[in-house]
């Protein structure tokens, strides 16, 4: 008979490894998956995980990993804090959306001005937008104990209308004959987050690097990080330890939206140029899985999101080649979160054979 | 603006349509929390059963076989949840939202080729006498079954939570895992089940969008019904009737809210379009005081170590 023996601590070894092995299986059932739809499964597993990296055109698609990766990881930085308390934000694509577009009206108040400040405070305007989003969950939480995860997520809903109505209203291309979206703001020297296009570099990914190092150094370093940790583990001692919850929702929730927003700011004023109906693709999702995937670990969460921007690009690579459906993508995200989730319990639990006994 | 195109008769004739999603996703995910579980991926199910009755009506041209795929197809992702839940025991929270994410991309998969395509017609029942009472009759009497059953589901877990012996069991389950396990109960085994019946009733609320109400397929086509329907068992405070109040009031909202769209009211579209999760959250504030009717093993992972 099989039993499960709760262990006194986590154990080490197997939260490093279970992340590995979760993406193993992931390949492997994944290439279940590619071949019941028929294709064939080796090539698309290489197509995905190798072509973009080390294939022929890998010059072109290793940029894209930078653009895709440095959303990923920006705003996993900032779930992994809250999800390391108990605090769920999971209306992060609504806080990306609200950034994008009060980033994207700084800039576009400032058009045609020429100026050294308009970025910065693009970038100011990205990161309130953000904050303001999450700062209604986090109020409604503090104030009537509202869950957060509900009213976090109804938002995404309500940034989305915000997001159609801006687009085809307020922030709408004047130039634009008609149709909806805003100037793009690539053609605004002043307003691009483009450092290098060529090697994909925008600010995003300084900042998402900064994120990393701040996220560390305050897990690690900082009494606001033992609290944050201390909450998630035993929100009773906690309490006794003298944390303010209050003060911890308000930050947790705070800076992940922040952060979010901030990678909508960079996106709307690089890779996606404009705010469109469509600007958003999801980031706010994926970076739950790649929170997860990083073990809510400062590092950890950079390789993920690197792992998870290679699925993005070979997807696309696979999409295009082979004929692999898009959804086939997504379906591959959520398998891996399964996994990661359900080989968790090596990591807390021992798995013993004993002989039954009698009652 | 007109607001006298507003017809009264079909206004609450739609509403009951519009909160029969709901309605079915809420009061499976209330059994569902009765027994102590938090399964956050009523979304993801209730998309998966959309598409699996969509599909297998469109194969077969029966509704009805379609619907009951659509049961099966939701228990069939729930059966994902419970593997990882109560198998695993991982932690009900992010096991919720892996199920969401993967019935996303699952259900996008399933219907790539069912997009653009019109379903099967779901037959209305023709009630004699009652059907023919006039307003009333229109308004109240001339549903398919399925919206019927909605509401018969309603007094059917009220009933049973209230006054049998397996509501009982269940609803000290959903108290103290621990004193329930004490006595003898199958609190995994009791769980599991209480999950598959949410996950087949997120199903059937999915099939309910798809076949029914819009009825085609789209993409995300169920946008949050499932959150909502989350939040509706809050409101409701855990109580099955309320349930089903709540779900004709957000099923109100939706209406109202497509029906000032149609008159040309002086509100852009969008933001009428944001009223339903607004007002979701304005009666979770609202209601979010009391969380006294909450069962006290909510979202807590059981593990037996003797």
């Amino acid at each position: 008979m099989i039993v499960l023996e709760k262990r006194p601590q986590p154990s080490r070894n197997w939260s490093i490894a279970t992340p590995l092995i979760a993406v193993l299986a992931t390949m492997f059932f994944g290439g279940v998956l590619f071949a019941v739809l028929g294709k064939n499964p080796v090539e698309a597993i290489r197509t995905i995980f190798w072509d973009p990296l080390f294939g022929e055109f890998a010059f072109y698609y290793r940029p894209q990993l930078l653009v895709k990766g440095a959303p990923l990881v920006l705003i996993a930085i900032g779930l992994s804090l809250g999800f390391r308390a108990g605090i769920w934000n999971i209306g992060a694509e609504g806080q990306y959306i609200m950034g994008a577009i009060v980033g994207a009206g700084v800039g576009l108040a400032f058009y045609p001005m020429d100026s050294i400040i308009v970025f910065p405070l693009m970038i100011l305007g990205g990161a309130v937008g953000g904050w303001a989003w999450a700062m209604i969950p986090a109020l409604l939480k503090v104030r009537f104990g509202t869950n957060e995860i509900l009213v976090s997520l109804m938002l995404v809903y309500v940034a989305e209308q915000m997001l159609a109505s801006m687009s085809l209203g307020l922030l709408k291309n004047p130039q634009g004959f008609g149709f909806p979206g805003s100037r793009n703001l690539n053609e605004y020297a002043s307003a691009t987050s483009w450092i290098n296009q060529d090697v994909g570099m925008h600010w995003g990914v300084v900042f998402a690097f900064i994120a990393v190092i701040f996220a560390y150094v305050l897990l690690n370093r900082h009494m606001l990080g033992f609290h944050i940790r201390l909450t998630g583990e035993a929100p009773r001692a906690a309490r006794f330890a003298g944390v303010k919850p209050a003060r911890l929702i308000l930050f947790c929730l705070g800076t992940s939206g922040a952060l979010a927003g901030l990678a909508g700011l960079f996106e709307v004023a690089g890779p996606a140029g404009q705010i469109t109906i469509d600007f958003n693709v999801g980031y706010g999702f994926t970076a739950i899985i790649v929170a997860f995937l990083g073990r809510l670990h400062p590092l950890g969460i950079l390789l993920a999101g690197g792992l998870m921007a290679l699925t993005y690009i070979g997807g696309e690579i696979a999409q295009s080649q082979l004929g692999l459906p898009a959804a086939a993508i997504q379906v591959f995200q959520g398998m891996l979160l399964f996994f990661l989730l359900a080989l968790d319990i090596l990591t807390n639990y021992r798995i013993r054979l004993r002989k039954s006994e009698v009652a | 603006m007109d607001l006298s195109a507003i017809n009264p008769v079909l206004l609450i004739a739609s509403l009951m349509v519009a909160a029969t999603p709901i309605l079915l996703a809420g009061i499976g995910e209330l059994v569902a929390e009765k027994s102590g579980v938090l399964n956050l991926g009523v979304e993801g199910m209730m998309i998966v059963g959309a598409i699996s009755g969509f599909a297998v009506a469109v194969e077969t041209g029966s509704p009805f076989l379609g619907f009951v795929a659509a049961a099966i197809g939701g228990a069939a992702l729930s059966l994902l949840f419970v593997l990882l839940t109560q198998v695993a025991l991982a932690n009900q929270v992010a096991s919720g939202l892996a199920l969401t994410l993967f019935g996303l991309g699952l259900s996008a998969l399933m219907g790539q080729n069912y997009v653009g395509i019109k379903p099967p017609p779901t037959g209305r029942l023709d009630i004699p006498l009652l059907g023919d009472i006039p307003v009333i009759g229109p308004m109240l009497f001339n549903h398919d079954i399925v919206l019927y059953l909605g509401i018969a589901l309603v007094a059917v877990v009220w009933a049973t939570l209230k006054f049998t012996r397996a509501g009982l069991i269940l609803r000290a389950v959903g108290e103290s895992h621990d004193a329930a396990h004490a006595l003898g109960y199958k609190v995994v085994r009791i769980r599991i089940l209480a999950i598959l019946f949410g996950g087949a009733c997120a199903g059937l609320g999915g099939a309910y969008i798809s076949l029914v109400r819009v009825p085609q397929w789209t993409e995300g086509m169920t946008a949050g019904v499932g959150w909502i329907a989350l939040a509706l068992v809050v409101f409701a405070s855990w109580k099955p009737w309320r349930v089903l109040l709540g779900a004709y009031l957000f099923g109100g909202i939706t209406v109202l809210q497509l029906n000032l769209q149609a008159a040309g009211v002086a509100i852009p579209v969008e933001y009428l379009a944001m009223s339903p999760y607004l007002i979701t959250i304005l009666v979770l504030v609202i209601l979010s005081k009391d969380k006294s009717n909450a069962p006290a093993s909510l979202g807590r992972t059981f593990h037996a170590s003797h």
